[in-house]
């Protein structure tokens, strides 16, 4: 298990390279000067010249990429140009919010997707199955910007039931101040869910072994919680890995919404200042997010499910 | 007394191309201790009999619709409500499936497997019931038992997997065990270990034993009676010697000739021309005439009934209107 995991590990390391390559690149065909940004218009080009000159950028290309590699590979990712701070700082800052959202919405999912499916699943062909797929589909359909403003505008403004945004002390406050972003986050995530565990369920449901657990005396809810609902489960957990990665990148735009200081808004207003280390640090940092979740996800797979192995 | 008494049992699978009449007026009894073996082509509802005795469908649309199953000391099954027939399911009928790989839970230990059986029906805690498991899985010769309780099913063979499902149905010496196929998914080898094990068990508990099977060579070694299906009805029914040595039926011959065996040794096998009967339109008069090289009009007109012939030995019935003294 260890053994296979360090592995998994080592071969990550070329993806990662990759990575690093591709967020460098696509900052070079980005448009925008942050020198400019940064003095403005009326600064001289000799002033402008010594900026550059400072922050790196009149070196060749090769040197500011092996320069930008030397910074993943201490962990600082680079310096940001305006905030004066090692971008992992800036990170470290603002991670733990970025995870609570992506946790909390997972839960989220959870919780709505699993009543819906089971019941879905149980009237299959019926009209509650049918209204239910209808109610999912409505809500995959819904831009998540949108839901945002909707839920201020109605749960916030309106009802007065959580606040526009920002974040609390303690963990009480928190889930109560992190409901909505989280909520916008794993609305779709629970369609998603839902439509899976639903037909893993009726696969499921006609089992052999569920005719076995029948046979042995045991009762249709016995059953179900025992055999078929935990197996079904098992199952849903490559869904919620592979979405999780999805989530990750879901939250940039419902922070700066939520004004959450998170990864997403950090890298929103990264972008906006042209602030180039910050940008490339959490590219690298999001990919990096998404290729642990997915070897997490492998290792929660091979727990749960025995026939599974890691390698 | 017989120990289970099936009454003109009739059961209907609901489908998208309409109603199949899978157990059409089938009746029989089962005496405590013997094994009747039910044999036929597939799709001849032989499984779809004994599903019926313990209520169980699997996915599938299906409900009894009409004749009882009489279970000594508990009454007629069909009646009993469904929290009943839990009380009856694995501790006085017990069911072995065809395939044991799928019949077990993948992601469950196979001790567990058993020891949810034994909770179920004493109040044994987890500790005492997975001792008896371990007895159970003792009981039918798996060795090193202690390792395999903690297996998973895939971890081991077939024939230990299908040891591990008799171990479940053997769990609280129930009267009855139905077996549907058990050894049909089975090398050759381990279904005669399987076979004798189940032989072994009745000798010593006096359990009895349905056994579905489509292998006459399995029902001549160890069936007491056998009935034979075909279309949903029992076409001819006996004990294993008056039905393989006395074969009236022709669809009883038609299985016989198809089947290999030493004295046919250089002739070639006989097989059945066409296809089973659909259960959805079955033809009007007997089943098998379509199929059948001796049928005539009086074949085709009225369905004939399940009854003795003259000069026949008692307990010998078949649904023939063929060579027929009256």
């Amino acid at each position: 298990m260890l053994r296979s995991i360090l592995q998994r590990l080592l071969m990550l390391i070329p993806v990662l390279i990759g990575i690093t390559l591709l967020g460098f690149l696509l900052l070079q065909v980005v448009p925008g000067d942050p020198v400019e940004r940064a003095m403005g218009t009326r600064a001289s080009a000799e002033e402008m010249d010594a900026m550059r000159r400072q922050w790196g950028l009149d070196q060749p290309m090769w040197r500011q990429y092996l320069l930008f590699l030397r910074d993943c590979i201490t962990g600082s990712f680079g310096t940001s140009l305006f905030h004066k701070l090692p971008v992992s700082t800036l990170v470290l800052e603002r991670l733990p919010f970025t995870l609570a959202i992506v946790a909390y919405s997972t839960v989220l999912a959870l919780l709505i997707a699993m009543p819906f499916a089971i019941l879905a699943a149980l009237r299959r062909g019926g009209m509650v199955d049918l209204a239910i797929r209808q109610l999912f589909v409505f809500v995959i359909a819904l831009p998540p910007f949108w839901l945002c403003f909707l839920f201020i505008l109605w749960l916030s403004l309106g009802l007065g039931l959580f606040p526009t945004g920002g974040i609390g002390d303690g963990l009480v406050q928190n889930l109560h101040r992190l409901f909505l972003p989280s909520l916008v986050v794993g609305l779709s995530t629970a369609a998603l869910i839902q439509q899976s565990l639903r037909a893993t369920l009726i696969e499921t449901m006609s089992a052999d072994y569920v005719d076995t657990a029948r046979a042995k005396g045991l009762s249709r809810v016995q059953v179900f919680t025992r055999h078929i609902l935990r197996n079904s489960l098992i199952s849903t957990i490559s869904i919620v890995g592979v979405r999780i990665g999805w989530i990750i990148g879901s939250t940039v735009v419902v922070e700066k919404i939520f004004s959450v200081p998170g990864l997403g808004s950090l890298l929103i207003d990264a972008i906006v200042s042209r602030d180039f280390p910050v940008i490339r640090g959490l590219t690298v940092i999001f990919a990096m997010l998404v290729v642990l979740v997915n070897l997490l996800t492998d290792i929660a797979y091979s727990i749960a499910d025995p026939r599974v192995s890691l390698d | 007394m017989p120990l289970l008494s099936v009454q003109s049992l009739k059961t209907e699978f609901h489908g998208r191309r309409g109603i199949a009449r899978a157990v059409d007026d089938v009746s029989f009894d089962i005496e405590p201790g013997e094994i009747f073996g039910i044999v036929g082509e597939s799709g001849c509802g032989k499984s779809a009999t004994c599903r019926s005795i313990l209520k169980l469908f699997g996915g599938a649309d299906a409900r009894i619709a009409g004749g009882s199953i009489t279970l000594d000391g508990v009454g007629d099954l069909v009646a009993l409500p469904e929290k009943r027939m839990g009380d009856v399911r694995g501790s006085k009928v017990s069911f072995i499936f065809q395939d044991p790989l799928t019949a077990l839970n993948p992601t469950m230990r196979v001790g567990r497997q058993i020891a949810e059986i034994v909770m179920r029906h004493s109040k044994a805690s987890r500790k005492e019931a997975g001792q008896r498991a371990l007895e159970l899985l003792r009981d039918v010769k798996v060795t090193s038992p202690e390792r395999r309780l903690m297996a998973y099913p895939h971890e081991l063979s077939g024939g230990l997997r299908q040891r591990v499902v008799i171990a479940m149905a053997l769990a609280l010496q129930p009267p009855l065990i139905i077996a549907d196929e058990p050894t049909t998914a089975l090398d050759v080898t381990v279904q005669d270990q399987i076979l004798r094990l189940l032989l072994e068990r009745r000798d010593r508990t006096g359990t009895a034993i349905i056994l579905v099977t489509h292998d006459l060579g399995v029902v001549a070694e160890v069936c007491d009676r056998v009935a034979v299906m075909y279309g949903g009805q029992i076409v001819e029914t006996g004990s294993t010697d008056q039905v393989l040595q006395g074969a009236a039926h022709p669809y009883t011959r038609a299985l016989l000739a198809a089947l290999p065996s030493a004295a046919m040794r250089g002739r070639s096998l006989t097989p059945i021309e066409g296809i089973p009967p659909s259960l959805i339109a079955p033809p009007p008069g007997c089943r098998f005439a379509p199929r059948c090289a001796h049928a005539h009009d009086a074949c085709r007109a009225a369905r004939p009934a399940l009854a003795p012939r003259e000069g026949s030995t008692p307990g010998h019935l078949d649904a023939c209107i063929l060579e027929r003294g009256t």
